[in-house]
C-alpha cells in the first residue's frame, strides 16, 4: 500500500498545529482585546498615541531602534510589604507581637513603631510570613495594612513600576518588543525621562548627556545653522564641549522632534487589573493608596486603613 | 543569463544528464547567493563597527546600526541560506530521484526574481521601510516579488520530484518536502497577517516569534537534516545506520520544533510561553536521534580511506552537525524560565540563533555545494587551496564570533539581574566581548569572501572552457577548409 499520502496529510497537520496554536488562538485571544480601565483610577487605559509620537514610532521603526532596546519589563515575582496603621489598645501585647515579628530588634526600634504611624513594618518576605506579622498584631488588637508589589531586578532599575503586559501595546503597529538590551528597556522611558531637550542632546551625542554611553549618534536628525540667520527658538542648548561652534546653532528636524515625542509618550506603568501594584506607602511617611504616579503623595493624611490592594493573580 | 548556454553545453562528458540539466539554474542561484553572503557579512562588520566607534555614521541616515543590522540579516537569511537552500534542495531532487530539472528557463527566472526580490527589500530597508519585526525586515512589497519567486522555485521542485523515478524515495525527501511546503505557509501568513492586514496588539509580537522560530529553527533544520541525510552516508560510503531513527527525528521536529520561538515572560498570556517552553525541551529528542544516527553512521570520525574531494564537504556537514547539536541544545537550556531570565534580552539570544543559522545551516551547505558543483561541470571546479581555507577561516570564524557572545550574554543577563549594578558597566562589560567577536565576523568575512572567489571563478572557468570549445569548434571548419586565402 502507498503510505505517501497519508504520511503527507500527518506532516501537514503536525505544522499545522502550530498555526493554530501561534496564529489562530492568539488572535482569537489577544487579537480582540481593547481598552481597559487603569486600576484604581477607572480611567481609560490605553489612549491612542498623539499625532506626533505615532510619526515617532515611524522613525523608530524606520531606523532600527528595536534592534538595541527593549520594550518589555518582566517582573519576577511579588513581594509583601506589611504596613502598621494601628496600635490598639494593648500596647504589651503589641509589643510583644512585634518584638516576635522583628526578632533582634531593640527595645527603642520597637517602642519607635508605636508613633508616627503608618509605619513599614516587613517587606519583601514571602505571603506566609506576611500573613502570619499580619496576624499576630491582629491578635494583639494592632491594624496593618498589605501590600503586594510587583518586584524583580528591572522594577529595581526603575525602568518601571510593573511589568509588561499585553494591554500597553494595544496601539502599536508594528509592536517592536525589542530581543535585545544593549540600551536600557525603554517600555516606560517617558516616566523616568520625561525632558523633551534631554532626549534631543541625548540624540543628538548620547555622550553628552551619558558618560560612556556606545549609543550611536543621531546627528541626521539635526540641522547644523548659522546663527546670522537668526536664533531658532527649537536650537539645542549644549555645554560649551559639545564641538559646536560659536557661530552655528543645532536645530533639530521633525523626525528628531517627532521621535522625542514617541520616547515620552513611552509609559506603560498604569496599575491595571492584570498587572496591579500598590503605588503606596514610601517607608514610614505615609499609609494612603494614591491612585496613581502621576498624583505624587505628599503629606497625606494617616488615616485610611481600608483600602487593599488588589490582590494578583498569583 | 547564463541558461541559454545550458543546452549548447557539450554531451561528451561524462556528466549525467540529471545533472546537467540543472546547470545553469543552480549556478545563478549559487553565484547569487554567495555574493549576498559576502555583502550580508561586510555589512554585519559594518554595524560592528558601531561599537567601536559610535559617531562613525552619525551623519549619514542610511547606514544606522539598526539599519545596516536589518539588511545584514535579510541578506544572510533570504539572499544566502533560502537561495542556497533551495539550490541544495533541487540538486538533490534531482540527484535523489535520477531525474531532469524540469523547466530550465523557468527556474532561472524564478531564481532571477529572487535576487531581484532581496535587491528590492535591501533597498527598501536602507530607504527606512523596515518592517520593524526580526528575520522579517523586508517590506511587504519585496516580500510579495519573494513569494512570487519561491512559487515559481517550488512549482519547478514539485514538479521535478513528481518526475522522480520509481524507488527513489529516501528520508532526506521527507525533510525537504516539509521544508517545500512550510516556507510559503510561514512567510504568507507572516507577511499577511503583520504587514498587510496588521493584527492588532501583541498578538503581532507572537505571529513573528513564531515566524522566526519556524524559519530559523524548523525549516532550516529540515533542510539542513534533509542535506546531512543524504550527505553523510554518501560521503563516509556508508549506509544511514537507521531510516526509523531519521523518521523519529523528522516527527519531533515538525511536531514539536514548529511550537518554540516565544520567550519566558513575555507580555502575552502565560500559556503561550509556557507550551513554547514544552514544545522546545521536546526537541530533545531531535537532537538525540540526529546525534545518534550521525554517530552510528560515521562510526564517530571521518572515515580515513576517502578521497580528499569527498573528505572537505563532510568536514564541513561534520561540523555543521556538532552546531546543530549545540544550538539545539543552547534552544533548550534559553527555553527554561530561570535560565531565559539570564539569557533574554542578551547576546545570548545572537549567538543562537548565529549558531543555528550560520554554524549549521550555512556550513552544511557549503558542504552539499563543494560536493555538488563540481558534479554540475563534470571536471575540477574548486581550488582546493582555497576550500581548505574557506573551511579553517569559517569554523574558526564561528568559534571566535559566537562564543564571546553566548559567554558575554551570560554575564550581561546575570548583571542585569543584579540591581545594584549600574547599567553603564554593564554595557562596558558587553562591549568587550562585541569588540572580541569583532574578530570572529572578520573571519567569517574572509571565508565569505574565498568562498565567493572560488565558486565564482569556478563558474567563470567553466563558462571560458565552453567559449573556448565553442570557438575552436567553430573555427575548425575554416581550418580545415584550407584557412584564410
Amino acid at each position: 500500500m502507498n503510505y505517501g499520502p497519508l504520511i503527507f496529510l500527518a506532516a501537514f497537520f503536525a505544522l499545522a498545529t502550530s498555526w493554530f496554536g501561534f496564529v489562530l488562538k492568539p488572535q482569537m485571544q489577544i487579537g480582540q482585546l481593547s481598552q481597559t480601565v487603569t486600576v484604581p483610577g477607572n480611567d481609560t487605559y490605553p489612549l491612542n498615541r498623539a499625532g506626533l509620537a505615532q510619526q515617532g514610532a515611524e522613525v523608530y521603526r524606520a531606523n532600527g531602534c528595536a534592534s538595541c532596546h527593549s520594550q518589555n519589563v518582566r517582573q519576577f515575582g511579588t513581594i509583601c510589604e506589611v504596613v502598621l496603621t494601628a496600635t490598639g489598645t494593648n500596647q504589651t501585647a503589641l509589643i510583644a507581637a512585634l518584638r516576635e515579628i522583628k526578632a533582634g530588634a531593640s527595645d527603642q526600634e520597637i517602642a519607635s513603631f508605636l508613633t508616627g504611624l503608618p509605619k513599614q513594618l516587613v517587606i519583601g518576605p514571602s505571603r506566609a510570613v506576611a500573613d502570619k506579622a499580619v496576624d499576630s498584631i491582629k491578635s494583639a488588637g494592632g491594624k496593618t495594612v498589605m501590600h503586594i508589589k510587583p518586584a524583580g531586578p528591572e522594577l529595581a532599575r526603575g525602568w518601571g513600576e510593573r511589568q509588561s503586559v499585553a494591554e500597553d501595546f494595544l496601539y502599536d503597529s508594528p509592536v517592536m518588543l525589542g530581543s535585545q538590551r544593549v540600551g536600557p528597556d525603554l517600555a516606560a522611558v517617558g516616566m523616568r525621562l520625561s525632558d523633551v531637550n534631554w532626549h534631543l542632546r541625548h540624540l543628538y551625542n548620547p555622550r553628552l548627556e551619558v558618560k560612556g554611553s556606545v549609543m550611536p549618534s543621531y546627528r541626521f536628525l539635526f540641522e547644523k545653522r548659522k546663527l546670522a540667520a537668526g536664533a531658532s527658538p527649537d536650537a539645542l542648548v549644549l555645554s560649551a564641549g559639545a564641538g559646536v561652534p560659536a557661530d552655528a546653532q543645532i536645530v533639530p528636524k521633525r523626525e528628531a522632534i517627532a521621535l522625542v515625542a514617541y520616547l515620552t509618550s513611552l509609559r506603560s506603568q498604569e496599575p491595571l487589573f492584570t498587572a496591579p501594584y500598590s503605588t503606596a506607602t514610601p517607608p514610614a511617611s505615609s499609609g494612603t493608596n494614591a491612585p496613581g504616579t502621576n498624583a505624587p503623595v505628599a503629606g497625606a493624611s494617616p488615616t485610611t486603613n481600608s483600602t487593599t490592594t488588589p490582590a494578583p493573580a498569583k | 543569463m547564463n541558461s541559454s548556454t545550458s543546452a549548447s553545453a557539450p554531451s561528451s562528458d561524462v556528466v549525467p544528464c540529471t545533472d546537467l540539466s540543472c546547470r545553469a539554474p543552480l549556478f545563478i542561484l549559487l553565484k547569487s547567493s554567495a555574493v549576498w553572503l559576502v555583502l550580508s557579512s561586510l555589512f554585519g562588520f559594518l554595524a560592528t563597527m558601531t561599537f567601536h566607534k559610535p559617531d562613525i555614521f552619525a551623519d549619514c541616515s542610511v547606514l544606522t546600526y539598526g539599519r545596516l543590522r536589518g539588511v545584514s540579516s535579510s541578506m544572510f537569511l533570504y539572499g544566502f541560506c533560502l537561495q542556497a537552500g533551495i539550490a541544495t534542495m533541487l540538486w538533490l531532487f534531482v540527484r535523489i530521484g535520477r531525474t531532469p530539472l524540469v523547466h530550465g528557463v523557468v527556474t532561472c527566472a524564478g531564481a532571477a526574481l529572487w535576487n531581484l526580490g532581496v535587491t528590492i527589500g535591501v533597498i527598501g530597508i536602507f530607504s527606512g521601510d523596515m518592517t520593524g519585526f526580526e528575520t522579517l525586515e523586508m517590506p511587504r512589497y519585496a516580500a510579495l516579488v519573494l513569494f512570487i519567486a519561491y512559487t515559481v522555485l517550488g512549482i519547478v521542485a514539485a514538479l521535478t520530484l513528481r518526475n522522480r523515478e520509481p524507488g527513489t524515495f529516501s528520508v532526506s525527501h521527507w525533510l525537504l518536502i516539509a521544508a517545500l511546503f512550510w516556507f510559503p505557509w510561514i512567510y504568507s501568513t507572516a507577511n499577511l497577517l503583520l504587514l498587510t492586514f496588521p493584527v492588532r496588539g501583541v498578538t503581532q509580537s507572537v505571529i513573528a516569534w513564531w515566524y522566526a522560530n519556524n524559519l530559523q529553527f524548523v525549516w532550516f533544520s529540515l533542510v539542513g537534516l534533509g542535506t546531512g541525510f543524504y550527505f553523510i552516508p554518501k560521503l563516509a560510503n556508508r549506509v544511514l545506520h537507521s531510516t526509523c531513527l531519521a523518521a523519529i527525528s523528522f516527527w519531533f521536529l515538525i511536531l514539536f520544533g514548529s511550537w518554540g520561538g516565544i520567550p519566558n515572560r513575555a507580555p502575552v498570556p502565560a500559556w503561550m510561553p509556557a507550551l513554547s517552553t514544552i514544545g522546545t525541551v521536546l526537541t530533545v529528542f531531535v537532537l538525540l536521534t540526529v546525534a545518534m544516527n550521525a554517530c552510528r553512521t560515521l562510526g564517530c570520525g571521518i572515515p580515513n580511506d576517502l578521497p580528499e574531494e569527498d573528505r572537505l564537504p563532510l568536514r564541513f556537514i561534520k561540523f555543521g552537525l556538532f552546531a546543530f547539536l549545540l544550538a539545539g541544545a543552547m534552544n533548550i537550556i534559553g527555553s527554561l524560565l530561570q535560565v531565559s531570565s539570564y539569557t533574554d534580552f542578551t547576546w545570548f539570544v545572537p549567538a543562537k540563533a548565529g549558531l543555528q543559522s550560520y554554524g549549521f545551516f550555512a556550513m552544511t551547505l557549503f558542504g552539499a555545494i563543494y560536493y555538488f558543483a563540481p558534479t554540475l561541470v563534470a571536471g575540477k571546479f574548486w581550488c582546493p587551496k582555497l576550500a581548505r581555507a574557506h573551511f579553517l577561516l569559517a569554523a574558526a570564524g564561528v568559534i571566535l564570533g559566537l562564543l564571546p557572545l553566548a559567554i558575554g550574554g551570560v554575564v550581561q543577563g546575570s548583571q542585569l539581574l543584579n540591581p545594584a549594578t549600574p547599567f553603564m558597566d554593564i554595557v562596558k562589560h558587553t562591549v568587550m566581548f562585541i569588540r572580541i567577536s569583532s574578530i570572529g565576523d572578520i573571519l567569517l568575512l574572509a571565508g565569505n569572501v574565498i568562498f565567493a572567489i572560488n565558486l565564482i571563478g569556478g563558474i567563470i572557468r567553466y563558462y571560458r572552457a565552453q567559449v573556448e570549445v565553442i570557438y575552436t569548434a567553430a573555427t575548425a571548419d575554416v581550418i580545415a577548409a584550407g584557412g584564410r586565402p
